[in-house]
């Protein structure tokens, strides 16, 4: 049973790292109806930026601020140098962009800081608690809350401010929203904002246990994106529960059947659940309008 | 001599109820329309005939077969053919490339030996592209037949339409709103075209806003209203059934027509 | 006056690939010639997926490493000559496509591209974890083709590097005619429309499930001769073939030279090829260069590099 509760626990660690990627391609989906390929790189910003800040001499907290802070500004600037430029343009040339733009970001990273693995230390120290017979770092409980108030916040944001209405609205009807005086453009920015800073707190709470490097964009791109499409693209309780699924489905696998085909079992998964409700869990039924 | 029949046909979205209890039927050669106010269900009857839309309640009985919620393309090999309120066109092709398109169910054939464009596969399209062009001379735009689809004016894309469903040989052809976007002098073209089509033994069902030319050619019409049959009958019975005349904006009558919007 | 552009396209890029020699430095460029080929093979199938039926795929770097582990594999396990086994390999991939096909191609746009990047996970991690078949993420070696001596014995003597500039270049070839065939055709022109409007193909009787499984397959019969190609070429393979980031590569050379126009991708898979070659010079700023290009090339010609400059070209005229 202790060996059940521990995989448990470090899949839900981990699935909270993935839905707040997802939370983050959901996001900008909603708001343009791009998914941004780019997003895994916030993640790997979140935690570059935090350790050499933090290397310079900038206390920790403020330099993970610093971090979620630069993170949003390059989300902001990927939008309006990169993805309303091309407005209207084929979808599959949008992905392409946003490829384009991770490759960037990962030569930049590469460029600006270095190619190797960085770590900075735990917000609550490394000794590992036990819960009924299993341990669990204090870093995972740090990252579950991260994801746990990051999603409060966002609900309460769509459920209770006018501004997190008007970004419904546009994901609904962006021509109806334009009509009633929202501006979509607007709407757009603010996500790219939001959707980084997202991924770079992910970034920034993950990387005492991860570790982060330049490179580390493209997998964790994968899997959030794996996970938004899981839960159903567009659908921010999608996003959670995909990403936790995601986790936990890794972690199990990897603790009885194989740790070197956690990843198989984990798209054999979505495989099965794209058959049998084609929209993913959440998401709405598209139909043909003629 | 029934061709087409529908009865009690009806499909809900979202618990809403948006054509309920919906028959009539269509002979060869005969050309009946469906009117009624915008949102009375129209489109969503030639969706469901046409098998775009599952039907949840009744029956489409085509020259003596249950076809309700048959796939499109198992409709159209039996000789059912449509056009779209909305267009939809492959943008992407050439003209003449749409109206071949048209022709698919008889030019179709083994995908190898199109990959190896092998004689059987150069002499299909041989056939389709004559058979094409004869068909855009037909509606009048031979002479686009190169151009891009998506380039044409909306009353030419109507019309590309037109011919894109009549490449089908079809023995029913659905139109939907064929004449809306269109001047007086296309709208008039286009309704030759339709009497043209019945008169070689075509059944036609219309949907149309163009009160004067539903009066002129149909020879039965059925009149919806929010999802439901309200009356049909001939044309001049139809106009002066005091239910239909309330249907579209209160005393006016529906020869006024333009009420229609 | 279509068949004719056809022709054009044929001779263009035959010529092209007949007297590119004549400007090599040195045998490298034989080489990186031969890769263009290769990766212009796989592509051509993707503009037959993705540019003509528009269904997207990022996992078709899967069909890739089923074509080069039949090359690699069935010569010692089954004894079959390499050729054979390449032929083998196409037919598996032909099979798998077809058996996956069916249910996956329900799915459209994002999820296809997800489900699809499933599957090609899936491969390269077989690939990577059964070492005892397959050598594992080390690689295992490859047969020798054997038909560079066979030539050579008939009095035809190539150079390595040239004997395979030649047998890639030839293979494009073929597979850029059989492509540009199918776009002229009853199949390609339904295909062309499902991707317009699926449901106007469908009225007009395109049995859209059924096309969408037969383009899936011709491409994965593509991507699985490429792939073998590229073993046979190299005489070793390693299951980055299969990889996702390979996947990756073959749809952004596609899309980037032009996703509906076969010697668009092909110039996609040039550009893209020697991109890289060319960006070794300047060491750390590859990737920065490369992303940067990537994003202009796609805000500036989003219908990709060759559509947008013949588009332009015709304006000036």
């Amino acid at each position: 049973m202790p060996e059940l509760l521990q995989y448990l626990l470090s899949g839900v660690t981990v699935g909270a790292v993935y839905a707040l990627v997802a939370l983050g391609f959901t996001l900008i989906y909603n708001a343009s109806d791009v998914v941004n390929f780019a997003q895994g790189e916030f993640v790997m910003l979140g935690g570059m930026i935090t350790f050499f800040a933090w290397q310079a001499g900038i206390p920790l907290p403020l330099a993970a601020l610093l971090a979620i802070l630069a993170a949003a500004t390059i989300g902001v600037l990927l939008n309006k140098l990169a993805i309303e430029p091309a407005r209207g343009a084929p979808v599959a040339s949008l992905i392409i962009i946003t490829i384009g733009a991770s490759i960037f970001l990962r030569g930049s990273a590469q460029l600006v800081f270095d190619k190797q693995l960085h770590r900075f230390p735990s917000f609550s120290g490394d000794d590992p608690l036990r819960v009924f017979g299993a341990t669990m770092l204090p870093q995972g409980l740090w990252v579950i809350a991260g994801a746990v108030a990051v999603f409060l916040v966002l609900w309460l944001f769509f459920a209770r401010t006018l501004t997190g209405k008007a970004v419904l609205a546009t994901a609904n009807n962006r021509i109806a929203a334009s009509l009633v005086g929202i501006n979509p453009n607007h709407m757009m920015t603010l996500s790219f904002a939001v959707s980084a800073a997202i991924g770079a707190l992910a970034g920034v709470l993950v990387t005492p246990i991860t570790l982060t490097s330049y490179d580390l964009g493209v997998a964790m791109a994968l899997k959030g994106f794996a996970a938004a499409m899981l839960g159903g693209m567009g659908v921010p309780a999608g996003a959670l529960v995909g990403g936790l699924l995601l986790g936990l489905i890794e972690a199990l696998t990897a603790g009885y059947v194989s740790s070197v085909y956690k990843d198989a079992v984990a798209f054999i998964l979505i495989l099965v659940i794209l058959f049998a409700r084609p929209q993913g869990l959440f998401g709405r039924k598209a139909m043909d309008r003629v | 001599m029934t061709l087409l029949s529908v009865d009690g046909l009806g499909i809900d979205f979202g618990g809403l109820t948006a054509v309920n209890d919906v028959g009539f039927s269509v002979s060869p050669g005969e050309i009946v329309s469906v009117i009624g106010p915008n949102g009375a269900g129209k489109t969503t009857l030639f969706n469901m005939i046409s098998g775009v839309y599952q039907p949840q309640r009744g029956k489409v009985i085509l020259d003596g077969a249950d076809v309700t919620g048959l796939a499109p393309n198992r409709l159209a090999e039996r000789g059912l053919s449509r056009t779209f309120q909305n267009l939809q066109i492959f943008q992407r092709m050439s003209v003449l490339e749409n109206a071949m398109t048209g022709c698919h169910l008889r030019e179709r054939g083994p995908v190898l030996s199109d990959l190896l464009s092998l004689p059987s596969s150069r002499r299909r399209s041989a056939v389709t592209r004559a058979r094409a062009t004869e068909l855009l001379e037909r509606v009048g735009l031979a002479r686009a037949s190169e151009r891009e689809a998506s380039s044409l004016s909306y009353g030419a894309l109507k019309r590309l339409e037109i011919a894109r469903a009549l490449a089908l040989e079809p023995r029913i052809l659905l139109l939907d709103e064929p004449a809306a976007g269109c001047n007086a002098v296309e709208t008039e073209e286009i309704d030759h075209l339709i009497a043209e089509v019945a008169k070689s033994g075509v059944a036609i069902l219309l949907v149309e806003h163009d009160m004067k030319m539903v009066m002129r050619i149909s020879r039965h019409i059925v009149v919806l209203d929010r999802g439901e049959k309200i009356a049909e009958g001939a044309p001049a019975a139809v106009s002066r059934d005091p239910k239909v005349i309330e249907a579209y904006l209160g005393t006016q009558s529906v020869e006024a027509g333009d009420a229609v919007g | 006056m279509r068949l004719s552009q056809k022709h054009l396209t044929l001779i263009v890029l035959a010529v092209l690939v007949a007297l590119a020699p004549a400007f090599f430095p040195s045998n490298f460029y034989y080489r990186i010639g031969a890769l263009i080929f290769v990766n212009g093979l796989a592509v051509t199938g993707l503009v037959v997926l993705i540019g003509f039926a528009g269904q997207i795929s990022l996992g078709h770097a899967g069909f890739a490493g089923i074509g080069a582990y039949a090359c690699a594999l069935a010569p010692g396990y089954l004894g079959l000559h390499p050729g054979l086994a390449m032929l083998l390999g196409a037919v598996l991939s032909g099979g798998v496509a077809w058996l996956i096909g069916r249910p996956i191609l329900r799915l459209k746009g994002y999820y296809l591209a997800v489900a699809t990047l499933g599957f090609g996970i899936l491969v390269s991690m077989v690939l990577a974890n059964e070492a005892k078949i397959t050598g594992g993420p080390d690689g295992r070696e490859v047969a020798e083709l054997g038909l560079r001596s066979a030539l050579a014995s008939i009095g035809i003597g190539l150079s390595n590097a040239q004997f395979w500039y030649a047998a890639t270049g030839l293979s494009m070839l073929a597979g850029a005619w059989i492509a540009l065939n199918l776009h002229d055709s009853p199949s390609g022109r339904a295909l062309r429309a499902l991707h317009d409007s699926e449901v106007a193909a469908r009225t007009v009787g395109v049995d859209v499930a059924r096309l969408k499984l037969s383009a899936f397959v011709i491409s994965a019969v593509y991507a699985s001769l490429s792939g073998s190609l590229l073993a046979l070429m190299n005489r070793f393979i390693t299951p980055d073939v299969a990889g996702f980031l390979h996947s990756i590569e073959l749809v952004t050379m596609t899309v980037f030279g032009g996703v509906g126009s076969v010697p668009g991708a092909i110039l996609g898979a040039a550009t893209l090829t020697l991109l890289p070659q060319a960006l070794t010079v300047l060491q750390q700023y590859e990737n920065l260069i490369l992303g940067l290009i990537m994003m202009l090339v796609m805000i500036f010609m989003r219908e990709g590099l060759l559509p947008s400059i013949m588009r332009r070209l015709k304006g000036k005229g």
